[in-house]
Formats: structure tokens, C-alpha cells, sequence
């Protein structure tokens, strides 16, 4: 199972698909489930901690608008997280926590020059796109490994103890 | 270290089907008697509870029609103040907005997936130019005429 990061971030569809064909999807909700559900934060709109302006500085510098690093404070990790991304080309809304497009481009050349396998796609709009659109999702999660690369390091880590130990 | 209370997640589920209606995909979670909390909108359900009960749910009701129903995380549980339009003073939820234009796609998303569970060959383009069968002019006739 890959972790894939999809674009845009909140995509019914794209987190659908990629749990539909056995991989975990990267998304905004999971992250934002954290901030509103954790009883120490408060309500709206101081649903920040102090750190996380900070955890955006690693992304964006300091005079970038506020905006961008706080968005990357809940997007950078689920980037350094995937081994896998899904990026649709013109997605007809892009408002919301997924409307600054600053944000947007900075995620995309982030996660293309993190050098895992990226998908890039152009959001479908008739069924003939919908059909191509959905073939291309399925070819390139089918083609991600379902079993984790940490789970055969670890295999492979043990079988060189056993060895050790029969010598 | 006290127990430590069970992950509740939260999930919408999206029907884009002419067989199954919110209000049956409901009824079956009433009926599983899982303790979750189910909320129906017009565009499906919102689901909340334990994370085992909420994903074995989830897995039934997609059962119901495979292609036609969709699943996403949420973050605010259903019926949360602070996204709840009852004590917002109404208008459209945030985030409703692309669900919306993400749900007029579902039915030619769920068609795709239809069409890739039948094994039908995955065209993509055309790759060479032949001659129009006649078993596909029939289909597209008719396919017309049905119109």
C-alpha cells in the first residue's frame, strides 16, 4: 500500500479512486481532523498552535503571505509522507483551504522535484475524458507497490541476523 | 496512562446511483446497529464513529452499488457547530462548493469505473484507423434512436 498525494488536496474522486484500488491517500481532511478534533486547540479561529506558523517556515520563507505557510504547515508533511502523486490539471474550483495559488504551485514543484512516480492529469469534463481519466488513475496505482518498502528493508534486515546467528 | 478514546473518524459518503438512495443506505447503517453517528444530506451521508465500525460500514454500503458510490474522509464530525449551518445562520457549507462540482462528474466517473470492471479494453486513443463494424453502427444507431 502507497501513501499518494493527490491534487487538489480535498478531492472526493481522486481520495475515492486511490482507496478504491488498495493505496492510502494523502489528504487535507485527515490533517484538519487532528487540528478540530484534538482538545487541547480551540475553536475557530485560533485552531493554530504556535508551532505550526513555524512548521510553514521550513516551506515557504518569511516573506511569504502568512497564508502560504500555514496552508504548507498542513501540506508540507503529507508531502514529505507520499511515495506517490496524483496531480489533475485544472480542477474547475479551487477555493476554500485549497484557493490560494501560491500554495498550489508550491506544493506541485515540491512534490514533482521530491522524485517519486507522478501522475499528471487534466481534470475530465465529458465522459470520454471521464473514461480516460479514470484508465490513467488505474494503470498508475495499479502499477504502485501494494506491500510497503519499509516492510521488505525489514524483512531483509532480519534474514542477514538469522545468518549471523547459524554462523 | 488512562484508556485512551477510540479514533473517531468522520466520512462522507457520496451515492451517485439510480438503485441505492440515501435514505437506503441509511437504513442499512440503522439497521448493522453499529454505534455511529449517520447524517443524510441530499447528496448522501455523513458517517461518525469509531474508526473499525465507520470503515466495516462504509465497506457494506459501498457494497450496495460499487461504482456508483463514494467514500472521502471529513474532518469535523457530522452536525459540528462549527460547520453546522443550523448555527451558522444557514448558506451553503465551506466546502460544499467542490463537493458539488466534484458530484456532477460522479455519474461518468462511475461509468469508467463500469466500463473498467467489465474488462473492457482501455482506450485511450485510437491507435489505428479500421472499419466501422457492423455490430458497433448497430450499437450506435440504436443508441441514437433510444434518445
Amino acid at each position: 500500500m502507497a501513501k499518494v498525494f493527490i491534487y487538489p488536496v480535498n478531492s472526493l474522486i481522486l481520495a475515492d479512486l486511490v482507496e478504491r484500488f488498495g493505496h492510502k491517500p494523502l489528504t487535507m481532511m485527515s490533517q484538519i481532523r487532528e487540528k478540530v478534533t484534538n482538545i487541547s486547540l480551540d475553536s475557530p479561529p485560533i485552531n493554530i498552535t504556535p508551532e505550526d506558523p513555524k512548521l510553514g517556515l521550513k516551506y515557504a520563507a518569511i516573506e511569504v503571505p502568512p497564508g502560504v505557510r500555514g496552508r504548507m504547515a498542513l501540506i508540507g508533511p503529507l508531502i514529505e509522507e507520499a511515495e506517490a502523486a496524483i496531480i489533475v490539471e485544472n480542477p474547475p474550483t479551487n477555493f476554500g483551504c485549497v484557493g490560494c495559488n501560491r500554495t498550489n504551485e508550491l506544493m506541485k514543484y515540491l512534490i514533482r522535484s521530491k522524485g517519486v512516480p507522478v501522475l499528471e492529469v487534466k481534470y475530465p469534463e465529458s465522459d470520454e475524458e471521464a473514461r480516460n481519466f479514470v484508465n490513467k488513475i488505474a494503470a498508475f496505482l495499479e502499477s504502485l507497490p501494494k506491500e510497503k518498502p519499509e516492510e521488505n528493508e525489514m524483512m531483509k534486515e532480519k534474514e542477514p541476523a538469522k545468518m549471523e546467528i547459524g554462523e | 496512562m488512562t484508556e485512551t478514546q477510540k479514533e473517531e473518524v468522520t466520512k462522507y459518503i457520496v451515492i451517485s446511483s439510480d438503485e441505492v438512495l440515501p435514505s437506503d443506505a441509511a437504513m442499512k447503517i440503522y439497521e448493522s446497529e453499529f454505534p455511529v453517528t449517520v447524517k443524510e444530506t441530499c447528496f448522501g451521508l455523513i458517517v461518525t464513529g469509531a474508526k473499525d465500525d465507520v470503515q466495516t460500514l462504509v465497506e457494506k454500503i459501498r457494497q450496495l452499488d460499487k461504482n456508483h458510490i463514494f467514500v472521502k474522509d471529513r474532518g469535523f464530525p457530522a452536525g459540528d457547530e462549527r460547520r453546522c449551518r443550523a448555527s451558522r445562520g444557514g448558506g451553503p457549507r465551506p466546502g460544499f462548493h467542490f463537493l458539488r462540482e466534484e458530484v456532477k462528474m460522479l455519474p461518468a466517473i462511475g461509468a469508467a469505473l463500469d466500463e473498467l470492471e467489465a474488462k473492457e479494453p482501455v482506450k485511450e486513443e485510437h491507435k489505428e484507423k479500421c472499419r466501422l463494424k457492423i455490430s458497433d453502427l448497430e450499437k450506435v444507431i440504436e443508441e441514437e434512436l433510444a434518445r
